[in-house]
């Protein structure tokens, strides 16, 4: 995302200067030819672009002007889906409910990512380790859903028998509309907090270990260096992942679908379950574009938002 | 673990076994027991009989030891035999399920990774009219979250007549994706010019450039490309979901979360949903332990997913 902006341009005219005149000709007669060629090895990966993401999300804007149902022609009607989204209160809980999910998602997965990824990087750098807590990203979303619904089933869950040998209460986990939408939350963390932590443990491996080695010398406390070495170091890496995590936190679906279908009482009926509905369950493509615009408009709003406050693009290691 | 802090404590004179290690060991460890945990219960109830699980659900161990559940989600069973184990006797054609998650994956990996590349050498090292405007379009299109396209896209595929075909479910990922071709334009600017000079002055067209020194210099990027991208296919499921209806074009996690759904009058069947739960992965994991190594490195590279 950010990456793109610091990509060297500027090799291509500081190559020509050094060539050696021969090897410049040389390169010349082909690069003449260059266009033909270029279209060729351009073309399918441009007509996946223009068909399948460019078209689509021109598209997507225009249905979101229109009634349609999928069987009949789409009819302009102008704003009706905005004023119909803005006095939709389904619309408005499922984006509360949307937002409550991705503040605890995101909250906890970054601090255990932290956690996770200074743990790696200052207690040991065990490749094995990191295979370890990476593990649950490959798992599917429908497979995370599914293992946890079954560990924190109310009557034969594992997680409730541990809660009860503890002397507490169980916990009907999924199945009550306080508990669903942080049992969600946290499913997902289990699947992504591995990725995320390897990305800043990447983000870490960039700081210089001498550094460390220098406060060690002066005294320095493992949390003191944590707080005056890394976390200034790492904040641009921190400040994408977070963008990131947070863009792909908004579109959680699969989690839902798997395990409470929106339910208890529309307790986790997040934004995307409810556009999902509204398309499919009640043919009203129109309107779940309108609120998928919503949503883009948020991310959107989101990401430059973030990027101006973390100033994710600079980077404090000279 | 004690073994591999003592042997550090000796390299590095410096640290000493502290509290506050045995503290951050301690707290590795039950991420690492949190992590590792849902595998085994996976394996633990898909091993032990629907009854036995409701009478012991609290122990560790398999309970009655059964390969049932496996034998019910690998369709095996007899509808009376599996209704009596639990199940729902509703019919999975898991071996159906699999294969078309393996042409899918497959498709998406091979042809996305290929096409991209494709492109990334015309980003990178071809001279053409527009090409800074085309890659910038390129990745105005990592701004677009891949949720945004589902709906019209599924608009698109239904037009085309694709719905509830492999193709349909491959197809709008197939060619490209920004991130792919945004990723190998980054390795093929860095192969070094004079390597690719060379092949043109031996009388190399820019074809064989780049299939006989680009695509192999940049093999390994290629690669794990190739198997994230794969990974990320297989465990794909909104969008398969949209598109396919029945079993001729239904994956894995699709059937997965069917199976969920299919909750026979006794209740849920665990044992067998989890031995389907685990079949579905094993592929996955079986990928991942060849792969471990090289996808872990690369995860701060392909980071900007």
């Amino acid at each position: 995302m950010t990456v793109a902006a610091s990509s060297p341009p500027s090799r291509l005219p500081l190559r020509g200067a050094e060539g050696v005149t021969a090897k410049r000709k040389a390169r010349k007669v082909r690069e003449r030819g260059d266009g033909a060629l270029a279209a060729l090895f351009i073309a399918p990966a441009l007509l996946g672009f223009l068909v399948f993401l460019l078209w689509p999300t021109l598209r997507g804007i225009y249905l979101s002007f229109t009634r349609f149902n999928l069987l009949t022609p789409a009819k302009w009607v102008g704003l009706d889906n905005y004023i119909r989204m803005v006095h939709d209160p389904i619309f408005w809980d499922s984006l509360k409910v949307t937002v409550e999910y991705v503040v605890i998602n995101i909250g906890v997965q970054t601090v255990s990512a932290l956690v996770i990824a200074v743990l790696l990087q200052r207690l040991t750098q065990s490749a094995v380790l990191r295979g370890i807590v990476l593990a649950p990203y490959l798992m599917s979303n429908v497979v995370a859903g599914v293992v946890w619904l079954w560990m924190l089933d109310n009557q034969l869950g594992i997680g409730n028998e541990i809660i009860q040998s503890l002397g507490l209460d169980r916990v009907p986990f999924l199945a009550d509309e306080t508990w669903a939408i942080p049992t969600i939350a946290l499913i997902n963390v289990w699947r992504h907090v591995g990725y995320t932590a390897l990305l800043l443990f990447a983000g870490l491996q960039a700081i210089p270990n001498d550094m460390y080695e220098a406060a060690k010398v002066d005294g320095a406390s493992e949390w003191r260096m944590f707080w005056r070495i890394t976390m200034p170091l790492l904040r641009p890496v921190l400040a994408v992942v977070l963008i990131m995590t947070v863009i792909g936190s908004f579109q959680v679906f699969d989690t839902v679908a798997v395990t409470t279908s929106g339910g208890p009482a529309n307790a986790t009926n997040v934004l995307q379950y409810y556009i999902y509905g509204s398309a499919f369950g009640r043919f009203q493509f129109g309107y779940a574009s309108a609120m998928s615009v919503a949503l883009l408009a948020v991310l959107s709003a989101i990401t430059v938002i973030q990027y101006r406050i973390t100033r994710a693009g600079q980077t404090d290691l000279g | 673990m004690a073994a591999v802090a003592t042997t550090t404590t000796v390299r590095r004179v410096r640290r000493r076994p502290s509290l506050g290690r045995a503290l951050a060991w301690t707290v590795m460890a039950a991420i690492v027991l949190i992590t590792l945990l849902p595998f085994y219960w996976i394996l633990r109830t898909a091993l032990s009989t629907n009854s036995a699980l409701v009478a012991h659900p609290g122990d560790p161990l398999p309970v009655d030891l059964t390969g049932g559940g496996f034998a019910r989600a690998l369709g095996l069973q007899s509808t009376e035999e599996a209704i009596a184990q639990g199940g729902s006797g509703g019919g999975l054609a898991f071996w159906r399920y699999l294969l078309n998650s393996v042409i899918v994956s497959t498709l998406i990996a091979v042809c996305q990774v290929f096409f991209s590349s494709m492109a990334a050498y015309a980003f990178a090292r071809l001279r053409w009219r527009g090409r800074d405007k085309v890659f910038g379009l390129f990745l105005a299109g990592l701004m677009v979250p891949a949720i945004f396209t589902l709906l019209p896209n599924f608009v698109l595929i239904k037009q085309l007549g694709l719905v509830d075909t492999l193709l349909g479910i491959a197809l709008p990922t197939m060619f490209m994706t920004p991130f792919a071709v945004f990723f190998l334009r980054q390795f093929f600017m860095n192969v070094p010019r004079e390597v690719e000079e060379a092949a043109l002055l031996d009388g190399a067209g820019k074809v064989r450039v780049f299939f006989r020194v680009m695509l192999p210099m940049a093999s390994t990027p290629i690669l794990t490309l190739a198997v994230l991208t794969y990974i990320t296919s297989w465990n794909d499921y909104f969008w398969p979901l949209l598109v396919s209806y029945s079993d001729s074009s239904r994956v894995l996690t699709v059937a997965l979360a069917i199976f969920r759904a299919q909750t026979p009058q006794t209740g849920t069947d665990w044992s067998g949903l989890m031995a389907a739960t685990l079949i579905a992965a094993l592929p996955m994991l079986v990928l991942f332990g060849l792969f471990a190594r090289r996808i872990v490195n690369s995860i701060g590279f392909t980071g900007i997913k």
